[in-house]
């Protein structure tokens, strides 16, 4: 149906789109060290050598490990697998809380305790209205 | 083959069309705004910011399929050669590009209150902008070459490389630790957004759809004006 052409061309855009995909995958994956936005406090135990780099840590702040005294704020990042104390002193965002998505920004100072600079509220991904969320805590 | 797309008997329809397409997007927009600001309930987390979800989301979606439709229309007019679908590509890449724009800039607003900054280097928001750049990359290119077959392969390799983006913007969020939160509309497993939120989301996306579909019909109009007076029947 198709001329001799047209299918060549076909075959050629199939050629360089996969030539293409192929080559970016490597690109990122040899990558996936930077393009990850946070470590987890998993990945941080894994952490050959300790530098002082800044960097980013993400997980869930556990519950009830929110300590606010005078001019700090204590928390632990824990991914249910293990956990990491984190230091800060500054503003929270507003959906900053126990047992939600948090990602802190800082210094390693030893395996388990960071020191942060920024801290930031990472949400999920659950829309709902209060009574709903309300319902759904009852049941 | 192709002797419907020929830009004559196009132009008769697509001259008509935009004032049905305006009154139509008028109507749907009015309705999604009032759901999307006045009756949606608030989220129990983000109160009432979770409404800049109602622009963000559709503006996103819109954009990633407008880039994803240039793709195949230039491809198809590569394989094809038929040079009405680089038009219709052509015409539909501005309004691709201001709901790129949009959903950047309406996820900076959001992120401020959530989040807690304006920008963040991660994965989904960086590969978000790429596509921008893509998109203005493609618009220049049409107005830097004045040889046809130039402007047509130069504009075929620019989406050839831009939709590799694409599936990397939509899987950014699994594939990699992410400030920004996963999918919440998901077609083969249940979605994680309440249904009273799901229809206004809906809706816009239907308005700003035909907001595009508008723009789109103005430009490739202007475009298809453009050759008769060249004195050309055909491109």
């Amino acid at each position: 149906m198709y001329g001799r052409k047209v299918k060549l061309r076909f075959f050629f855009i199939v050629l360089i789109l996969l030539s293409l995909i192929l080559s970016v995958f490597l690109i990122l994956k040899s990558l996936e060290e930077n393009v990850v936005y946070f470590k987890s406090p998993s990945d941080v135990k894994l952490i050959g050598k300790l530098e002082n780099k800044k960097i980013r840590i993400g997980g869930m702040v556990k519950k009830n490990s929110i300590k606010i005294s005078s001019n700090d704020i204590n928390f632990i990042i824990t991914d249910f697998k293990n956990e990491i104390n984190v230091i800060y002193s500054g503003a929270v965002p507003n959906l900053f809380s126990e047992g939600k998505g948090v990602v802190a920004e800082g210094y390693l100072k030893d395996r388990s305790y960071f020191e942060a600079s920024k801290i930031l509220a990472k949400h999920d991904e659950n829309y709902m209205p209060p009574e709903v969320k309300k319902a759904l805590e009852e049941k | 083959m192709f002797k419907i797309f020929e830009p004559n008997k196009i132009f008769s329809i697509t001259s008509r069309a935009p004032k049905y397409v305006l009154i139509l997007f008028v109507l749907v927009l009015s309705i999604g705004l009032v759901e999307a600001l006045i009756i949606s309930p608030q989220d129990y987390k983000q109160s009432h910011s979770v409404r800049i979800m109602y622009v963000h989301v559709p503006a996103a979606w819109i954009s990633l399929g407008i880039f994803s439709s240039i793709t195949i229309l230039s491809l198809s007019g590569y394989i094809f050669k038929n040079n009405n679908f680089f038009l219709v590509a052509k015409s539909l890449a501005p309004s691709g590009l201001v709901f790129n724009i949009i959903a950047l800039v309406t996820g900076s607003i959001w992120g401020k209150p959530t989040w807690g900054t304006w920008w963040a280097w991660d994965a989904r928001i960086t590969s978000m902008l790429i596509l921008a750049i893509f998109y203005l990359m493609y618009l220049v290119a049409w107005r830097i070459y004045d040889d046809r077959d130039k402007i047509i392969k130069v504009t075929t390799l620019i989406t050839l490389l831009g939709i590799i983006n694409v599936p990397i913007i939509k899987y950014s969020v699994d594939w990699w630790n992410t400030l920004h939160q996963p999918a919440s509309i998901n077609i083969l497993s249940k979605s994680t957004i309440h249904s009273s939120m799901l229809f206004p989301l809906l809706i816009m996306t239907a308005a700003f759809a035909l907001f595009s579909l508008l723009i789109f019909l103005m430009k490739y109009n202007t475009e298809l004006i453009k050759i008769k007076n060249k004195g050309l029947d055909r491109l």
